[in-house]
């Protein structure tokens, strides 16, 4: 193993309380270290350099079946963007659904290395993993859909949370999945009989139960399993104009539960579930109410969302959004049932920059994260592909760093959205301490990650080096130049190895695919019940439907003690 | 000024010359357009390898022209993207010749395969002989076709002539295959001769004019009237025409005109008049 120094850089490690502070970090055997001496010690010279931690993505559609099906359906999308072949790399496709291999490359390059795909149907798992698998360079890991499960909804209705939560086990298990990600809870079920649910406490067809219950329950079973990540939720009526009641609602509804000042729910893109209006034409933006909010509470993290112009591909398990987003394009689209768990839609969309309604999403997504005082709480996401590719992180670094770079972009949007917008109101501008967290610390905090986001000793060694002097130029008036730092990391060491320099890829490696194994003493596993109920419900049998450890290239599970 | 070239021998494998435009060569010294890079199947090669190369460039692409003779069957893409100047062919071409074509003028004396002028914004292109299909379509999965220019074409053309076409005009003065227009948004296409049928599949605007046999009309067209003149392209065809509106699968307002010589037996959908 290699035995790194990275000399004189400035660090920005939040979660260790480093600003900016000059000092060498050292490197042996993938982990950082005290120190570090010898002849044998390579050494990186980043003076004049932001040292981070790897960069980590909390929600980012990167792997499965949808992934897939989006890929078969946009040849287009791929022709503009190609990747040839290296010595070091592979060739592949961009451009808002990359290939397997692509994706990790273009990760790595802007000095990401942990990266979570976030809606994995149970049944598709083994798919999944295939995928994740051929991911290469960044660590990895996946959150099941568990809020439209038959078996959950019926346990919960009946209140019969020990038992949902026995299933939850078993399911992280066979799945080896990470978080538990609910998706419209209650909708997507009954989306599989054409319809779906208006609000948090509408009762979902056939179920006894509201999608209130539903969140509530598996935040508790969340509690239980003592699993490292908050519940994962998208939120009941995402993508339409004045949802933001029923977001408050979905935060407010698990207020109550004891949480020792930790977080208890994460929703994710919330700039889809932050609109205000009664239709398209009244629609504005709610992202002040959403940020008092979260401002005033400390049991919610959230993810931006962060609308970038572009023609990108929207995936989601939403199948009822789907539709509508499919009958307001009339573009072509996919929409999928998977049998009693969950469903699935793709569309291709543009988001334009004249449209009043997608500029206005652009603004909504700025406004939450500058309006939320707090950077622990707002994570910066684009929910790839859904509101952008990830490739456009550096850009959106850019307009949370500089006020410039946002005026800049107000001036060429629509003009009623530019009027309405809160962005002219507000000065605040990111520090790189405050980008850190949005796209490293706080990320790694929320999932619970204790050995990512962070540069304390024996952490892993994944660290970005970016060529951006935060002493020597100003980067608040300088938004290209951040651009460019953030876009071609100057080094990114992956696992205390040297994966790109000078952004591009100098070598390839496996990362981890990260599970929760859960360790639950009134298993479910192999009780009867459970092979009964899925004899009755499933068109695979239980043996084919487990994934095996050996089916992850580098299986890297974390252990935990749960309370059932 | 004019850039002559002439291919060293016949090409088995295809290759790809997307850089034999006016704006690559534009100012360039003939060395120098002499090591541009090309693909030969899978081998990399230079222009000079593959062409012998005479004449002189222009100052800008304005200025400069291209001839190519020879047989470029095997050629793919020459003047993609070129935004200005002028590209001769003397003999037959490949595919994707003039593709994503913003301005400047290709004529060609023989045939040209596939994907003519595909996704075009602007510009002339201008063929002799006969043309392989998807004339002016777009991209497999893309909905965005020809979006500017004209095509004209004095040979035949294959199927699926203009697929996603959203502007600009295609001028057919042989026959065409199936599916004349299928998808298009806007724009205008015209066949001086026969078409093998469902002319105009799910367009949802636009004109589709053909003056020789149409062997069938859609069933999701409806019957307007019979009109004695079409327009194309600011200029007066005289018919008459039958004329439909379409296609209504799609909820489209397109139009199609069939002239009415050639199709007798179209002439029952004279009694719903």
């Amino acid at each position: 193993m290699t035995e790194l120094l990275i000399r004189n850089g400035f660090v920005y490690d939040p979660i260790n309380k480093i600003d900016g502070e000059k000092m060498d970090i050292a490197v042996k055997n993938g982990k950082i270290v005290e120190k570090i001496e010898g002849k044998r010690v390579k050494k990186i010279n980043a003076s004049g350099m932001m040292v981070m931690p790897g960069g980590v993505d909390i929600h980012s559609h990167i792997a499965g079946a949808k992934v897939n099906l989006g890929r078969l359906l946009r040849p287009e999308d791929h022709y503009k963007d190609v990747e040839p072949r290296t010595s070091k790399t592979r060739s592949g496709v961009g451009y808002s659904i990359p290939s397997t291999f692509t994706t990790g490359y273009r990760y790595a390059k802007m000095g990401w290395t942990m990266v979570m795909d976030p809606a994995m149907p149970p049944l598709k798992a083994r798919h999944t993993h295939e995928e994740l698998n051929d991911t290469p360079i960044i660590d990895k890991a996946t959150y099941p859909l568990l809020g439209d499960s038959w078996i959950v909804l019926e346990t919960l209705s009946e209140g019969r949370i020990d038992e949902c939560a026995a299933y939850v086990a078993w399911e992280l298990n066979a799945t080896k999945g990470y978080a538990i990600k609910l998706v419209n809870p209650g909708g997507l079920e009954a989306w599989g009989f054409g319809r779906n649910v208006s609000n948090i406490d509408d009762t979902v067809p056939n179920f006894n139960i509201t999608p209130r219950e539903i969140v509530r329950g598996l935040c508790k079973v969340n509690q239980l399993l003592h699993l490292p990540h908050t519940i994962h939720v998208h939120t009941n009526n995402l993508g339409k104009p004045g949802n933001y009641e029923n977001t408050l609602k979905t935060m407010q509804c698990v207020e109550g539960l004891n949480h020792n000042n930790r977080p208890l729910i994460h929703i994710t893109h919330c700039q889809f579930s932050a609109f205000a209006g009664n239709d398209w034409r009244t629609f504005e933006s709610a992202a002040d109410k959403i940020a008092n909010y979260i401002n005033a509470h400390n049991h919610v993290t959230l993810d931006m969302g962060q609308v970038v112009f572009s023609d990108t591909t929207t995936m989601t398990a939403d199948g009822p959004f789907q539709f509508i987003l499919y009958q307001l394009s009339g573009n072509k689209w996919i929409n999928g049932d998977v049998e009693t768990e969950t469903s699935s839609g793709i569309v291709p969309f543009h988001y334009k920059r004249s449209s009043y309604v997608h500029a206005t999403q652009w603004s909504i997504g700025l406004e939450l994260a500058l309006l939320i005082k707090d950077p622990w709480k707002i994570l910066l996401t684009t929910d790839h592909p859904n509101a952008g590719p990830f490739i456009a992180y550096p850009k959106i670094i850019s307009w949370l760093m500089s006020r410039k770079a946002r005026e800049k972009m107000m001036k060429r949007i629509n003009k009623k959205a530019r009027s309405k917008s809160l962005l002219p109101t507000i000065d605040r501008e990111y520090t790189p301490y405050e980008i850190a967290i949005a796209t490293r610390a706080g990320q790694a905090k929320a999932l619970g990650l204790k050995d990512k986001g962070h540069l304390g000793v024996g952490a892993d060694a994944d660290i970005a080096i970016y060529d951006l002097n935060p002493e020597k130029t100003d980067l608040n008036a300088n938004p290209r130049l951040i651009r460019r730092a953030f876009k071609h990391a100057a080094y990114t060491i992956k696992d205390g190895q040297i994966v790109v320099k000078g952004g591009e890829v100098v070598k390839s490696i496996s990362g981890r695919t990260f599970w929760v194994n859960v360790e639950a003493e009134k298993a479910l596993v192999e009780t009867r019940i459970l092979k009964e109920k899925f004899a009755e419900y499933y068109t695979v049998q239980y043996e084919n439907y487990l994934v095996p450890e050996h089916n992850l290239a580098v299986s890297a599970p974390i252990q935990v003690h749960a309370e059932v | 000024m004019t850039v002559s070239m002439r291919p060293k021998y016949l090409f088995k494998v295809p290759v790809n010359a997307r850089n034999i435009s006016p704006d690559a060569f534009a100012s360039q010294t003939i060395d120098k357009i002499k090591k541009f890079e090309v693909w030969e199947g899978n081998k990399k090669r230079t222009l000079g390898e593959l062409f012998e190369i005479t004449g002189e460039s222009g100052e800008t692409p304005k200025e400069t022209s291209i001839q190519v003779t020879g047989d470029l069957r095997r050629v793919k893409r020459i003047g993609e993207a070129m935004t200005e100047g002028e590209i001769t062919i003397e003999g037959n071409v490949g595919m994707h010749l003039g593709e994503k074509m913003k301005g400047g003028t290709i004529t060609v004396t023989g045939d040209v395969g596939s994907w003519l002028g595909a996704m075009m914004k602007g510009g002339t292109i201008t063929v002799k002989g006969n043309v392989g299909d998807y004339v002016g379509a777009a991209y497999r999965g893309s909905m965005k076709g020809m979006m500017g220019g004209a095509i004209i074409i004095y040979g035949n053309a294959g199927n699926e002539v203009g697929c996603f076409m959203r502007k600009g005009l295609i001028k057919i003065y042989g026959s065409a295959g199936q599916f004349v227009g299928i998808h298009m948004h806007n724009g205008t296409i015209f066949v001086q001769g026969d078409t093998e049928g469902r002319a105009g599949a799910s367009i949802i605007d636009g004109k589709i004019v053909i003056l020789g046999n149409a062997a069938s009309v859609l069933p999701s067209f409806t019957f307007d009237d019979v009109k004695k003149k079409v327009k194309v392209d600011g200029e007066e065809i005289l018919g008459p025409f039958y004329s439909f509106t379409g296609d209504l699968v799609e909820k489209g307002n397109g139009k199609l005109y069939v002239a009415k010589a050639k199709n007798q037996h179209l002439d029952f959908y004279e009694k719903y008049l």
